[in-house]
């Protein structure tokens, strides 16, 4: 927050509570990151870039851009529709619609790639079929895709759809009364008006789906150099006990982490009056 | 009542109309949307539809439905079964205490960051989503290294005879650790637009620092601060990928129920595993509706 809000501030104990936030902060949050990035070079640059260039480590680094440009638009896409429809008119029953959206934050990552297995898995209820047609999504990209896309489904959505209730209809209404087809209204209308939220709720959405463990370790079975995705690289290096591979590619998501919280706060406080109210500083 | 036809009546005419049709003009009941002059309505809501359809509904109703193939008394039996019982305990007991811990650190550090002014303090404000930012592999890995008996934290807290990594403490510490950012973000925006009226009105009539927390300041945070540790506690029992490496995932003493439907799909127990996952949903649902009360009732006191 930029701005220091008036009111009681407890100057007795200033130092005191000052001490003991920082002290929270950097045990809790900071130290961790930090050891990231000392193990990473623990054993010098050399066995760094030497783990990184490992083929296995390569293959990673592709699989999860590939989960990645293929969950984060689709969501991105889904997003702009259920904003549109939730946000520019009026109907029943979007309570619900709005509650199913939200869904996928309260559910495990775990039982966000169990639910694929159960559908698409071997004793899956679609399972014989896909052998049957030789078709393979669970260990395999597709369902590493939809796990990804479960977990990551609200993200979007949940930036757009209350700054375009704030925004309400009423330029839409006006370009499309001066004539403007609803594509162009669309496109020089709303597009303009929500661009920095959309950016907001895709740089979130796709930290997420480039970091997701829990979901997709479930649908990846491990294929090394197949389905292991960097975070699953990550883990399987770990338990090998190759410490400095398993944090040098640790740091390579610690930096996309640190990167997105860094163009998020510059977005925060460049672009606040464009983003949900909740974000604005 | 009798007048069938109704005289014109200029003044309605002449008002312009909404475009969503508010006011003016209330759609009969049987209308489930309003009418409205923006295009892309089926398109738009079909794509939802379609979309919300294929990607949670279908997968949450096989996790619905599943479980059931083993019948009432297998899922009884799954879920009553002593690995189970105590994986489920183990989560849910530790999400609430490291929930708890984190309504008492979050609520001091958003106090911190809204009440004084320091240097580094929008950096300290940027770092509280750390957590959110670092992919919970990471955290996990991290966390292990610094909290093993031969990691620096680990080492210093084996000199108290405090056992950390591969041990419920260790749970407990990561679970503070993901949930910190959902307090902090949960009251700093509450406590940054508070009026400041209310406070210097209590000072007016002689309250002093402590009195006008306690009962000024407290009160107003209360819903946000439950809303807050709600969402930590819900993203604590599901919490997978910062926990299984500093677990230690010994059987009946330091295994999540995460983990547990990991270890049931890798035995094929599809409906074990579906089993063990509804459980967890349907104890977390039931917990917040239990806080939605509380919250209620919180909220319902404060504005008395």
């Amino acid at each position: 927050m930029s701005r220091l809000a008036p009111g009681v501030r407890l100057p007795g104990v200033a130092p005191l509570l000052l001490v003991a936030s920082t002290v929270v902060m950097a045990v809790l949050v900071v130290l961790p990151l930090g050891v990231v990035f000392h193990d990473a070079f623990a054993k010098g640059v050399g066995q760094f870039v030497e783990a990184l260039k490992q083929p296995d480590a390569v293959a990673a680094v592709k699989l999860t851009l590939w989960v990645a440009a293929i969950s984060v638009p689709l969501n991105a896409l889904f997003g702009l529709a259920a904003a549109w429809a939730i946000t520019k008119f009026d109907f029943r029953g979007k309570t619900v619609l709005l509650t199913l959206i939200d869904l996928p934050f309260s559910i495990s990552p775990v039982v966000s790639g169990l639910v694929w297995v159960l559908l698409f898995g071997a004793q899956g209820w679609f399972g014989e079929w896909l052998i049957d047609h030789d078709v393979r999504i669970i260990f395999a990209l597709p369902g590493l895709v939809l796990a990804t896309i479960l977990v990551t489904f609200p993200f979007v959505a949940r930036e757009l759809i209350p700054l375009m209730q704030d925004q309400g209809v009423d330029e839409e209404a006006a370009a499309l009364t001066l004539g403007a087809s609803g594509f162009t209204t669309f496109w020089k209308i709303t597009l303009p008006n929500i661009r920095w939220a959309l950016l907001y709720g895709v740089l979130l959405c796709n930290a997420r789906a480039m970091g997701e463990f829990g979901a997709v370790s479930v649908v990846s079975g491990h294929i090394r150099g197949e389905t292991t995705t960097l975070p699953l690289h990550v883990e399987v290096l770990y338990n090998d006990y190759d410490f400095v591979g398993a944090f040098a590619a640790a740091s390579i998501l610690a930096s996309l982490g640190l990167v997105t919280l860094v163009l998020k706060t510059a977005l925060e406080w460049r672009h606040s009056g464009e983003l949900a109210a909740s974000r604005r500083h | 009542m009798t007048d069938i036809v109704r005289p014109f009546d200029e003044a309605r005419a002449r008002r312009p109309i909404d475009p969503r049709g508010r006011g003016l003009w209330k759609p009969p009941l049987s209308r489930w949307r309003t009418p409205s002059i923006l295009p892309g309505f089926g398109l738009s809501l079909g794509v939802t539809l379609a979309y919300l359809s294929a990607i949670v509904i279908l997968p949450l109703t096989a996790l619905a439905i599943r479980p059931w193939e083993i019948g009432l008394s297998g899922v009884w039996a799954t879920l009553t079964d002593e690995r189970v019982a105590k994986a489920l305990t183990l989560s849910f007991s530790l999400s609430l205490y490291a929930a708890l811990l984190n309504s008492v650190l979050g609520l001091l550090i958003a106090w911190t960051l809204v009440r004084y002014e320091f240097p580094g303090r929008r950096l300290l404000d940027a770092l509280v989503d750390l957590p959110f930012a670092l992919p919970t592999a990471v955290a996990g890995i991290a966390l292990t290294a610094l909290y093993a008996p031969t990691g620096p934290l680990g080492a210093l807290a084996a000199k108290f005879g405090l056992k950390t990594a591969y041990s419920p403490l260790g749970i407990f510490i990561a679970l503070v650790f993901i949930g910190l950012p959902f307090v902090v973000r949960a009251v700093q925006p509450v406590l940054q637009d508070l009026d400041k009226e209310v406070e210097e009105a209590a000072q007016t009539l002689g309250a002093s620092d402590l009195q006008r927390v306690l009962f000024v300041v407290a009160p107003a945070l209360a819903p946000a601060l439950i809303s807050g540790v709600t969402l930590a506690f819900a993203r604590a029992v599901g919490e997978y990928g910062s926990v299984v490496f500093i677990a230690g995932n010994m059987p009946m003493k330091t295994e999540i129920a995460p983990l547990l439907i990991v270890i049931k799909l890798e035995q094929y127990d599809y409906a074990g595993a579906a089993a063990v996952g509804l459980a967890m949903l349907a104890i977390s649902f039931g917990g917040l509706i239990l806080l939605n009360v509380v919250q209620l009732l919180v909220a319902g006191r404060g504005r008395k």
